[in-house]
């Protein structure tokens, strides 16, 4: 053989590999300086403890209206009042405690929603992936199927005929929003079964459904992480948007979808009705945003965005 | 050829699968007899309309007929406007498309030399200020933009119209509020693709025949950068179908979207199965088209 | 395996003496998130016209780099510095992207490893041999096709027309690296660059495309810079050899002075590496180099081969002189000279 290539190269140093952090110290240690990761589990964390603590916090109680004290400016505008620091609404509620309640709502849908989805995604995904040939086709014929249909209206629709409340809204848009799990999860799998661990699994005669749970599953973590923070933003602005178009969430209950829908009409002239709930929104979709771009970098760097 | 017929017979059997769930999800989630006797109907008055409309016959014969009409192009009459179904989506199709092809050219031509420029110096400035937009743009709902957008260039700066249908004018918002969601993930796509292409080793021989950075910029990565995203694209062309809904409500424009909306409102479910049939049979042309697009752009797709 | 029977024809003919591209002290630095590797680390190189000149060294040594630094091709991040760079008199360093454009593909050219992911798939082999002469000459589409077609059989590639209407991928990976070779010399140029051109190809195709890429040089008479692992192939068809190691060259002589004479340390470790015909016993230990090759972050002092040679003593913490034969074989090491004189060396300047 004419070929030297067989002599040592440049990565076998051992005092490199001796000093190199394990991969989850690395990602540790990137996750401590990720600013997107930090601010975004920073916002993230508050609106939960806002949502969770919503009885305590809120200064009102966000269902009682008061006409006598309607539209009240925030503490920035003119005709405000001590106890309303956002103001008030149309019906004279105070829309501080109704934007504390709101947070239960989004994240309620958004977390249900998605455990929903993620489910149905990963198990089709999942199997897809591991078993190949015709639970492949069948699969990945119920994802273009899936993608196929106009989810806003169908989501729509089908709230609208059964009645819009916060449950059927959770479930339909869960029952609606699993393609993405399903397609990430089909060709991670793909990827995870060819190797070498899963064939010695294999080869010692482990039945699937514990090679699928205690092999494959714990490797796809991440993608799920990072599709979990997606579709939970996904089905947070989708339950706005139905309720928004007033065929989600009934009132009274504070959705700040609702919020912006029902401040529609005061918009040209007391713009804060839309711009706080709307706000809200944003800041919400944006710190879940930016948890799952920091987890994918965290534990996939290299990917930059 | 053979592949592109397999194509199309799955995207037929797709339609088919589609018409099937939507349909059914539509008839279990409400009672159509309900909604078509009106409010303060006594139950003798439903049984009655159930009966006249068909509606008490099991769920795949009543499928079986509604899609033997559909094929010949009868999507039934609308409960409120009292007109066939097809000539009220016929009517309201063209706007809906118009402003989705608008808010598709607002996307595609922001977010692809974004996404260009962006690779072309990965940690740059302007690769930064890109990843900054499409981190906001995500956040953003649209239905919220499009109320700041009616506040900002309707009422205080009075630039456009805010509703309504009668000039272009009327689509330039319509269209951004529709478009700018689509652009992040086109953006991202385009610059993920461009980056690994521009690493590619055909670049690098390119660029060792001396042929000029504009030709290998544009004739030999974007081409190829472009594949995937082509595929998006007609993904997001379908999302922005779906969403028309909200955009046209917002903006009382008044297409298929808008459509959808009222008689959804109005318990008018045979308009509302037909847009639904319509967006999802939109959605299935797209996709082939894109599919045929990217036969063209890479010859190694051609031979299945 | 490398079979001496099927050795292409090499150019004997004297080249001319005027030298093509000279290189002075070229430098390419990559700077890493644990500091900056000095990947190459002062290359001399002259290469003369119409010869054949080989780097042969590990993986990882810098001969890719030198030669994609020869090209102004290195990545992005890459730092190229340099005494001298003179190409047919030109000095290559105070050319701009664009002057530099204007000579690859032109006069200097190039041929790399892949031959499966040199080719762009969106496009046939035609319009991509067209457009690169095209670039550089002002002729028709019609000319150019005549010239792909003309090159395309030079390469050994019959029906010239019919293939140019193929993609890269309906094509094998020998064909492809002989579209490539045809692309390269397309417009006839003075030097062509050969990036490890057979390494990607079996072995039967390797010898098919290095008696072609020899028959190609002795009718069009270009300098070919050969870079290679492969002493086997350096043999074959180099005229001179440069041996590096760790980012520097540690031996330069002509093919017949460094197989039968080699001197550096390091060259004689790499023969010991291979079986040679008529020389290793059936059955006998082939040798290995003890030892990996040094981290080159940072400053390094001293020759890079010391920790792994048997020879080496406390000289050779001081960078080795280059020694040179009248004949032109010239090696860097403190005891290739007038031989072994640890004492003669200065006092050690410390690492």
């Amino acid at each position: 053989m004419n070929d030297i290539s067989h002599a040592p190269s440049f990565g076998d140093d051992d005092s490199t590999i001796a000093n190199s952090p394990t991969p989850r110290q690395a990602a540790y240690a990137r996750a401590r300086t990720h600013i997107g990761l930090l601010i975004g589990g920073g916002v993230l964390l508050t609106m939960v403890v806002m949502a969770l603590f919503a009885p305590l916090l809120a200064p009102h109680d966000p269902y009682v209206q008061d006409l006598a004290n309607r539209l009240v400016d925030p503490f920035w505008g003119q005709k405000t009042n001590p106890a309303n620091p956002f103001g008030t609404d149309g019906f004279g509620r105070d829309y501080l405690s109704r934007i504390i309640y709101g947070a239960r709502v989004s994240l309620f849908i958004g977390a249900v929603a998605m455990l929903i989805s993620g489910f149905i995604g990963t198990t089709m995904g999942v199997l897809a992936g591991y078993f190949g040939g015709k639970i492949d086709h069948l699969v990945t014929f119920l994802i273009t199927v899936r993608l196929s249909m106009p989810v806003v209206l169908v989501a729509l629709a089908v709230v609208a005929m059964s009645g819009g409340s916060l449950g059927v809204v959770t479930v339909v848009l869960g029952l609606l929003l699993w393609d993405r799990f399903a397609v990430v999860m089909r060709s991670a799998t793909q990827q995870v079964r060819r190797l070498e661990f899963v064939t010695a699994a294999e080869a010692v005669g482990m039945a699937w459904p514990k090679i699928l749970w205690s092999e494959i599953l714990p490797n796809l973590a991440n993608h799920l992480i990072v599709i979990g923070t997606l579709e939970m933003a996904h089905a947070i602005v989708l339950e706005a948007a139905l309720s928004f178009l007033g065929l989600g969430v009934q009132p009274p209950t504070p959705s700040w979808g609702l919020m912006v829908s029902e401040a529609k009409s005061y918009m040209f002239f007391d713009p804060w009705l839309i711009t706080i709930p709307g706000v809200m929104l944003f800041l919400l979709l944006l710190a879940i945003n930016l948890l799952g771009d920091g987890v994918r970098d965290v534990t996939s760097p290299g990917e930059i965005w | 050829m053979g592949y592109f017929l397999k194509r199309l017979g799955l995207a037929l059997l797709v339609a088919l699968v589609v018409s099937v769930i939507s349909f059914g999800a539509l008839r279990i989630s409400g009672d159509i007899a309900t909604a078509i006797a009106g409010e303060g109907a006594s139950s003798e008055d439903i049984e009655f309309t159930r009966k006249q409309h068909g509606l008490d016959r099991p769920l795949p014969i009543q499928y079986l007929d509604w899609l033997s009409h559909a094929l010949q192009g009868d999507l039934g009459t609308s409960l409120y406007f009292r007109v066939p179904v097809a000539e009220l989506i016929g009517d309201r199709l063209p706007i809906s498309l118009a402003l989705g092809c608008l808010a598709l050219i607002f996307a595609v031509s922001l977010a692809v030399p974004l996404g260009v420029v962006a690779a072309l110096k990965p940690n740059s400035i302007v690769d930064r200020l890109a990843l900054w937009l499409a981190v906001v743009g995500q956040a953003m709902p649209t239905f919220w933009f499009a109320l700041l957008m009616i506040v900002v260039f309707g009422a205080w700066l009075r630039w456009l119209p805010i509703s309504g249908n009668e000039s272009w004018k009327n689509f330039i918002m319509p269209a951004i509020a529709l478009g700018y969601y689509a652009t992040p993930a086109i953006m991202r796509l385009t610059r993920a693709g461009m980056i690994e292409v521009l690493g590619l080793d055909y670049i690098r021989t390119a660029r060792a025949m001396g042929l000029r950075s504009g030709t290998v910029l544009f004739k030999h990565a974007l081409r190829n950068a472009v594949i995937p995203v082509v595929s998006l694209t007609a993904v997001q062309f379908g999302f922005m179908l779906g969403g028309s809904i909200v955009i046209e409500s917002i903006f009382s424009l008044h297409g298929a979207g808008h459509l959808a909306w009222i008689s959804i409102s109005r318990s008018d479910l045979p308009v509302v199965q037909g847009v639904v049939l319509v967006l999802a049979l939109i959605y299935i042309l797209l996709t082939l088209l894109a599919d045929l697009l990217n036969a063209w752009l890479d010859p190694r797709l051609r031979i299945e | 395996m490398a079979d001496r029977d099927t050795t292409p024809p090499r150019s004997d003919g004297a080249p001319s003496p005027a030298p093509l591209l000279v290189v002075r002290n070229l430098r390419v630095t990559l700077p890493t998130l644990g500091g900056d590797l000095h990947a190459v680390r002062g290359v001399d190189l002259s290469v003369r016209a119409g010869e054949t000149f080989g780097i042969v060294g590990e993986s990882g040594c810098g001969k890719s780099l030198t030669s994609l630094a020869l090209m102004n091709l290195l990545p992005r991040h890459a730092r190229r510095g340099a005494d001298r760079i003179e190409f047919a008199g030109q000095d290559l360093q105070a050319l701009g992207e664009r002057q530099m454009g204007d000579l690859r593909g032109n006069s200097m050219s190039m041929v790399f490893q892949q031959p499966m992911s040199c080719l762009n798939p969106a496009y046939t082999i035609g319009n991509q041999l067209v457009s690169v002469f095209r670039r550089h000459r002002k002729v028709g589409r019609s000319e150019a096709t005549e010239r792909a077609v003309y090159l395309l059989d030079k390469v050994g590639i019959t029906g010239g027309r019919r293939r140019l209407g193929q993609y890269p991928h309906q094509l094998s990976g020998g064909l492809r690296q002989r579209v490539m070779i045809a692309m390269a010399l397309m417009c006839e140029p003075d030097l062509i660059i050969a990036d490890e051109p057979t390494t990607a190809l079996d072995v039967t195709i390797q010898a098919q495309i290095l008696h072609l890429l020899a028959e190609l040089q002795q009718e069009f008479g270009m300098s070919i810079i050969l870079i290679t692992h492969d002493l086997g192939i350096v043999a074959r068809i180099a005229n001179r050899v440069a041996v590096m190691y760790a980012g520097e060259f540690v031996e330069v002589g002509s093919v017949d002075q460094l197989y039968s004479d080699p001197r550096h340390p390091y060259t004689r470790g790499l023969f010991d590496c291979i079986p040679q015909p008529g020389k290793t016993p059936p059955g006998a230990r082939l040798g290995f180099i003890p030892g990996i090759v040094p981290s080159l972050f940072g400053k390094t002092a001293g020759c890079a081969f010391a920790t792994r040679c048997a020879k080496a003593g406390d000289a050779c913490r001081d960078a080795p002189p280059w020694h040179g034969d009248a004949d032109g074989h010239e090696v860097r090491c403190h005891f290739a000279g007038a031989g072994p004189n640890p004492t003669a060396a200065p006092p050690s300047q410390g690492t």
